[in-house]
């Protein structure tokens, strides 16, 4: 067990040089640099170069990648060019606000949509599962900028008893910016919940359990959610990996002040470190999560608690085998 | 895949009607109303995207400026309203669906070949060529998609094809997985061993023997990634990355008409009921072939 954390711990290595590498150079290609937007409108082209050298843009690309890389592997994300803050401090500085929008969405949307997934699987067939899977997919074709304007206009503009956007009202801000985000996330949670009890549902020890008594409820709490509860805590690991990265739509569309915005407004500027930094941590942020998934599936599934514990160097590789198959 | 069979039906003379997989799964999909309903809206989009080239006069009807006629509310003339410059906003939606469905259908392919190829070549080879692809593959997709498209486009400057390929490129991972677990399925397969045993190159057996085993998962995944390839165009657009104005993009109507949202909400309520309907018939269709060709998945 412990050999297969650290496995995943070092694998991790590269997977965020590979990022960093990647989203560094891509961002190279981009046309203009900061020192076009830095530069008053005015400056001529020597002016220019002199800023370029002064921060170090005229040195080839993997030079500075290099450079970039030795810095980061020392903890240091390096400076904004456009702002007088570090690349961390900008980046800590809006963190909470998206992480805190991300648990309330996935809180809002395991909240909505275990229930509604239990429901529709256990009338399966009948127009109550009808209704619960149309729900279901109408959330997941909704684009969430329309649905976020479609509630800041009914309950910010027309009713005006929410604020349309910004932090600065404490809960009552965060209200719709959740929902909008939580819909997609209810959608999806909502068909692999169903999906994932229909499975159980037909199971023999399910009968058994009818059979020698046990009430409904007790049925399908205990004996058939527990089962069912694997693919149900991949969807919801894979949303709390993604909440950093996934609200910059949404936070847009409420000016919400969190790292997607500041994505958006960094890329603009050509801030190439505040970008590059900021994605990298959201990367690191979500590998991070779906180990601490992974892991948690051994205490929730004792069968593969047991299946780490026995893990000799050819199981390690079924296992390999049998994910890509769930993916 | 497995050729499971329904009950088999049986014609006058008593022998069961012979139908290849694909014969079918499309028998099956036809008793499902919600497929078929998504099928028949693609189909009247995919019209309206080819005809709305012939029926509106672009530079008149679609991104002409009338400001005369600007801000109405939809009426008989306009049967959804006009926008600040007085365009008339069902011109602009309908001709928008051939932007929506060009680059969804574009950034697929893009991922489809590219994914596809990559897949099977890890799955078939195995080794350090499959190490390799598939830890690149980890790299790509450990980037949230929304941001790797962003960062993409903005790199490449705005225009449609960039924005195809910034969808296209970041929707490559999933092709590369799914393809690469249905090959490892069917890689050890007699037939496939047969194929090797008589000599035939690696390409060929890749190209007729395997692939065609493999492709239902395929074709559902295409399916269901050009809808979020379409939400994706919508959403890099409505951030300003996309199509740049005047095109009647639907994700830069929709921006265009944040504005005036308060006093006008027609002009993003239609835009976006444009992109759902869409986006949702693609996902039933979707639905519908995930069950109609694989029918053990079906609960």
């Amino acid at each position: 067990m412990h050999r297969y954390v650290l496995k995943r711990i070092i694998l991790l290595i590269p997977v965020l040089l590979g990022v960093s590498m990647l989203v560094y150079c891509i961002l190279d290609l981009a046309p203009g640099d900061a020192a076009d937007i830095l530069a008053p409108d005015d400056a001529t082209l020597e002016e220019k170069e002199a800023l370029r050298e002064e921060l170090g843009l005229n040195r080839p690309v993997l030079v500075r990648y290099f450079e970039y890389m030795w810095k980061l592997l020392h903890g240091d994300l390096g400076e904004s060019y456009l702002s007088p803050v570090s690349v961390w401090s900008a980046f800590t500085q809006k963190a909470p606000n998206t992480l805190k929008l991300g648990l309330a969405s996935v809180i809002f949307a395991v909240g909505t949509s275990l229930p509604l997934g239990i429901y529709a699987a256990r009338h399966r067939g009948s127009w109550k599962d009808a209704i619960s899977m149309i729900l279901a997919i109408l959330g997941l074709s909704m684009p969430n900028f329309w649905l976020g304007l479609l509630l800041m206009l009914l309950f910010a503009l027309r009713l005006g008893w929410l604020p349309s956007g910004g932090a600065d009202m404490g809960l009552r801000s965060l209200i719709l910016p959740t929902i909008t985000i939580g819909t997609g996330m209810m959608a999806t949670l909502t068909r692999t919940t169903r999906s994932s009890m229909l499975d159980v549902i037909r199971q023999d020890y399910l009968r058994t359990a009818r059979a020698k008594g046990v009430t409904e409820e007790v049925v399908i709490k205990k004996h058939a959610l527990k089962n069912a509860l694997i693919p149900i805590i991949t969807i919801i690991g894979t949303m709390l990996g993604g909440i950093l990265g996934g609200a910059t739509l949404t936070e847009s569309v409420f000016s919400w002040p969190g790292v997607g915005r500041l994505i958006i407004d960094s890329l603009n500027g050509r801030d190439t470190p505040v970008v590059t930094g900021c994605i990298i941590m959201t990367t690191m942020f979500f590998s991070v999560v779906l180990l601490a998934v992974d892991l948690i599936y051994a205490f929730v599934d004792p069968r593969i608690k047991a299946q780490y514990a026995s893990k000799s160097k050819k199981g390690g590789e079924k296992k390999d085998g049998e994910k890509a198959a769930e993916a | 895949m497995a050729k499971k069979q329904q009950k088999p039906k049986l014609d006058a003379n008593g022998e069961r009607k012979q139908r290849s997989q694909f014969g079918e799964a499309w028998h099956r999909m036809k008793k499902d109303k919600g497929a078929m309903l998504g099928l028949a809206v693609v189909s009247i989009l995919v019209l309206v995207a080819i005809l709305s080239n012939f029926l509106l006069d672009y530079d008149t009807d679609v991104v002409g400026m009338n400001t005369k006629e600007r801000l109405q509310s939809p009426n008989a003339k306009h049967l959804l309203g006009t926008d600040e410059y007085g365009r008339d906003i069902l011109f602009r939606i309908l001709y928008g669906s051939r932007y929506s469905l060009s680059v969804g259908l574009v950034a697929v392919a893009i991922a489809l070949v590219a994914g596809v190829t990559l897949g099977a070549i890890a799955g078939y080879k195995g080794g350090a060529v499959e190490e390799v692809i598939m830890r690149l593959t980890d790299i790509f997709s450990s980037v949230p998609n929304m941001l790797m498209a962003l960062v993409v486009v903005s790199a490449l400057g705005q225009s449609m094809l960039n924005l195809m390929i910034a969808i296209g490129v970041t929707s490559i991972p999933q092709f590369v997985r799914i393809t690469r677990a249905t090959v490892l399925t069917v890689r050890n397969q007699e037939y496939v061993e047969s194929a090797r045993a008589i000599g035939l190159s690696t390409p060929k057996i890749i190209i007729s023997h395997i692939l065609p085993n493999s492709l239902s998962p395929i074709i559902v995944q295409t399916t269901l990634r050009v809808a979020s390839a379409i939400i994706s165009a919508s959403s890099l657009s409505f951030l300003g990355l996309g199509i740049p104005a005047p095109n009647p993009e639907w994700g830069s109507m929709l921006s265009g008409g944040r504005k005036f949202i308060r006093d006008y909400p027609y002009m993003t309520l239609y835009p976006g009921l444009a992109i759902m309907i869409t986006v949702l018939s693609l996902n039933l269709l979707g639905d519908g072939l995930r069950d109609a060709l694989d029918p053990k998945l079906k609960n």
